[in-house]
Parts: structure tokens; sequence; C-alpha cells
């Protein structure tokens, strides 16, 4: 077992050096769709999750509920409902997205939607009371209150479309479904791995799996330095990787 | 907009028969006050005893159910509150902001040019005597520093009503003094300083005037000396001695 590993990371590795302009172009195919799923479904789910999050009104759990219980929603069920609506006689064919790269990206919007919507409401929700007595007792209307909660909130939501980025990086349903798979075109990361695997490449499998989770851990990584770095109130001129890594890279005070 | 002609006047409070509920809990049953500038007027009382809800009422962060507030004897309401009062938390909360844009908060939103709040921070800092703290992260600071900035916040307002919510609970001697003297500097025609405390010392060495609450009804109002040893009601007896049940 840990051959094959050590030789799927070795595979990765010439993957990447071989210069294979079709295995950078599949990298490049899987963050376009992620990236613009994702800021698309921001467009509509953070609004959404501050309307939610910053306001009490009856039924607000049974909606929280509802987009908590969404977030496991099955990829390929929603694949199949989106290639029923995008297919040429559904409600949408006439937009042509069906076996596209923005299908699939519109289909990643709609499945991380419950993801930042449920994460960031949440965090509005949960924003200390007191923060908004704060603010109030300091003569900020209600429409500042809620500016400042949220930018109180902001790291959670950064935390969010990072998650829902990574749900859509990964995800493979959408991507068969309304992508097809098509070498090339729409061929991304996880229809790779997926394809390979069914004609016995499993060597080349691993690789792109290897490529797949080092690009997620790597986001994970930068995200989690960037927070480090607004905590301790470090600059990037004042950065000493070193001592971040350390747990030393503190301002004197 | 309540100051209209009497900038030399005292500024005055008036609370008629406040009355406020959560649920079937009776916070305050009928709170009937006449409070008047230059003064700090100490609230005293046990665990419930209606102290934290009075001071969210007179901050405009609660509205009554029963009564009316005067400022200035015009009939206010808790959004005019907000505007003439603010309140100083016991449980200190600060923004994730450096310490310069906790204290510019309030000043920013009532249009404050920046020159005026960089000089208006200085010497707030200079008051409690955190001067050069302006970029440290304020919630890193710790439990008495950020006590003292929240002190300053509010002093930086220059509201009519500084309302003091157990200020120096949980804090060492020295910083509680630092808070202490910070408070008393503030007095003013213009300013009601009103401070909720447990700490009976701390009350006598404050208070201009003390008002007991207990279950939501004031029991007693007096001066401190005659607060604490002529005191006219048995639960105020009861209270100084530590006998009372809450």
């Amino acid at each position: 077992m840990a051959d094959i590993i050590v030789q799927a990371f070795q595979q990765a590795i010439n993957l990447i050096a071989s210069g294979d302009p079709e295995v950078y172009a599949t990298i490049y195919r899987t963050i376009y769709v992620a990236g613009l799923g994702t800021l698309l479904s921001c467009l509509w789910s953070i609004p959404l999750a501050v309307i939610i999050g910053l306001n009490n009104f009856r039924g607000k759990w049974i909606i929280k509920g509802i987009f908590n219980a969404l977030i496991g929603i099955p990829t390929v069920a929603l694949g199949l409902l989106l290639y029923l609506l995008f297919s040429r006689q559904g409600e949408f064919g006439f937009l042509n997205l069906l076996y596209t790269l923005n299908g699939i990206a519109i289909g990643q919007a709609i499945l991380v939607t419950p993801i930042i919507v449920s994460f960031t409401a949440n965090a509005l929700d949960k924003a200390d009371i007191q923060l908004r007595d704060l603010a109030k007792t300091l003569g900020a209307s209600s429409f500042r209150t809620n500016l400042t909660l949220i930018r109180e909130t902001f790291w959670s939501m950064i935390l969010s479309i990072t998650a829902a980025f990574n749900r859509g990086f990964g995800e493979l349903g959408i991507a068969t479904i309304i992508g097809g798979s098509l070498a090339g075109e729409t061929r991304v990361l996880t229809t790779s791995i997926a394809l390979d695997l069914n004609r016995g490449f499993f060597d080349v499998a691993m690789a792109y799996g290897v490529i797949l989770m080092a690009i997620v851990i790597v986001l994970a990584l930068t995200v989690s330095l960037i927070e480090r770095l607004r905590n301790e109130d470090l600059g990037w001129s004042k950065l000493m990787l070193w001592n971040v890594f350390r747990g030393k890279g503190k301002l004197e005070r | 907009m309540f100051l209209g002609g009497r900038e030399n006047l005292s500024v005055n409070l008036q609370l008629d028969n406040l009355q406020k509920s959560y649920h079937t809990v009776k916070a305050l049953k009928s709170v009937t006050l006449n409070l008047q500038g230059n003064k700090i007027i100490v609230l005293l009382g046990v665990n419930g005893a209606g102290k934290s809800t009075l001071m969210r009422i007179l901050a405009g962060l609660e509205s009554v159910d029963n009564g009316k507030i005067l400022f200035n004897n015009q009939n206010t309401n808790a959004k005019a509150l907000r505007q003439v009062a603010t309140l100083v938390f016991q449980k200190t909360a600060m923004f994730t902001m450096n310490v310069y844009d906790n204290l510019a908060y309030g000043l920013k939103i009532r249009k404050v040019t920046e020159e005026e709040i960089a000089g208006r921070i200085s010497d707030a800092l200079g008051a409690v005597r955190l001067s050069g703290f302006e970029k440290r992260r304020a919630k890193k600071l710790s439990g008495g520093e950020q006590q003292r900035i929240a002190l300053a916040r509010a002093f930086l307002l220059d509201s009519h009503v500084l309302l003091l919510d157990e200020p120096t609970a949980n804090l060492d001697p020295n910083s509680a003094l630092i808070i202490e003297r910070a408070i008393v500097g503030k007095k003013s025609s213009q300013r009601i300083i009103i401070m909720a405390t447990h700490n009976l010392n701390q009350a006598r060495r404050v208070a201009d005037e003390i008002i007991h609450l207990h279950n939501g009804e004031i029991v007693e109002v007096a001066k401190p000396e005659d607060f604490f040893e002529k005191p006219k009601s048995e639960i105020t007896r009861k209270f100084i001695r530590g006998e009372l049940d809450f």
C-alpha cells in the first residue's frame, strides 16, 4: 500500500514535470469551474445569509434547517436534475450549457449555496450579542450595526467560501453528468480520476488524486496562514515564515 | 437636541414608574427616580436586583413595558436615549480592530474629523494611562487594559448620561483605582454618571448618591454617609451586613 502511494506521488510529480499541456489544462479547468461556481454562488448566497443571519423572523429555524440539510445533497442527484433542465428539451436548453465548463460552474454554484448560506448565517447569528449592543450604545444605526457584525464575521465568511470552493473542486457527479468529461473541453481532475480508473490506469488516477489533494491542502494552508497573519497583526514585511510556523511570529509588546 | 437653551443648567433624567418583565419575571416593578448632573450615582443591589436591566433601559438597549423616561424634561424613547447615553458593559466587548479604531468607532459615526479624532484619542488614552496603545489589537489586551479602553471609548463620546455596569469587576486593585479616578474626573453638570457595582467600598469612595435596588424596586436612596451609617430600610441594613438572601 505504501509503495502505491509513493508511486502515486512520483507519478504526480512526473505528470506535472512532463509539461503535458492537457494535464495543466485539466488543472486549470478544475480551478476555473470551482472558482466561477463559488463566485457565482457568493452573489446570492452572501446576501441570503445576511438576511437570515441578522434578522429574527418566524420560521427562521426551519429555513436554517433546510439549508443545513442541503449541504449533504448528493451531487449526482443535483447533476441529474440539472441535466434535465439543461438538455435540449429542458427549460434552460436554449442556453446551451450542457457539456460546457460554464454549465458545470452553474451546477457547482447551486451545489455550494447551502454551504455558504448555512455557515455564514450561523456565524452572523452567533455573533456576540454584546457586539450588537456595543455598536448601538456607541451610536450606530441598525444598518451600521449590521455592517459592523458582517465585518466582525468576515473571516467566517472567508472560511465558508473556502469550504464551498473545496466542495466544488472535489465533486464528481455534476462534472460527469453536466460536463460529460469531454477530452480537452470539459474534463476536470475528478472526472479524469474516474476515467483513468475505469481504463485501468490506476497510477495516473492516483497521480491526479494527489494533485487534487495538494491543491486543496495548499489552499487551506494559505487561508490559515492569512488568518494567522491577521490575528497576530503581522504585516507581510514583518513575516518570518519560519517563526510563524514555530509559533513565534508575534509582535513584540 | 435635548439641550436647547440650557447649556449652563445641570442635565436631568427623570424615571417615572418604569416597569419591565421578561416573560413571567418582573425585572423592574416600579422605578421612579430623579437624577441630576454633576453626580456619580451608584446603583447597589444583589445579583438579579434589576441593576443591569435598568442600565440597559437607560442606555436605550431595551424598551420599558410601562413608565416614562424624561431627559431634560422631555419625554424620550430608546432610540433618542442612545443619542445621549453610553453604556460600558461589565463584560468588556471589543471589535476585532486595533485600539485606535475601537476608540474612533463612535466618533466616526458622529462625523468628527480625522484630525480631531486623533487628538481626542491621544488624550483619552492618556486619561486611562494607556498612551501609545493605539496600534495594539484590542482583543489581545489584558482584561484590565480592555476595560480601560472601553471606558476611554465611552469618555470620548462625551455623552450626557454615562452608564457603567460594574466597570471594575474582576480587575486588579491598580486597574480598578485607575478606572475609579478616571470616572471621578468625568463629573460635570452636563453629565449624569450612573455606576452599578457590588463593591461597597467602591460605592463609599466614589458615590455622591447611592440607590439600593432590590427585587426590581428601589428600597433606599441616600448619600453614602447616610446609606452606610443610618440606613432607613431593613433590607439595606441586611444588604450592608451581607445578610441578604438573593
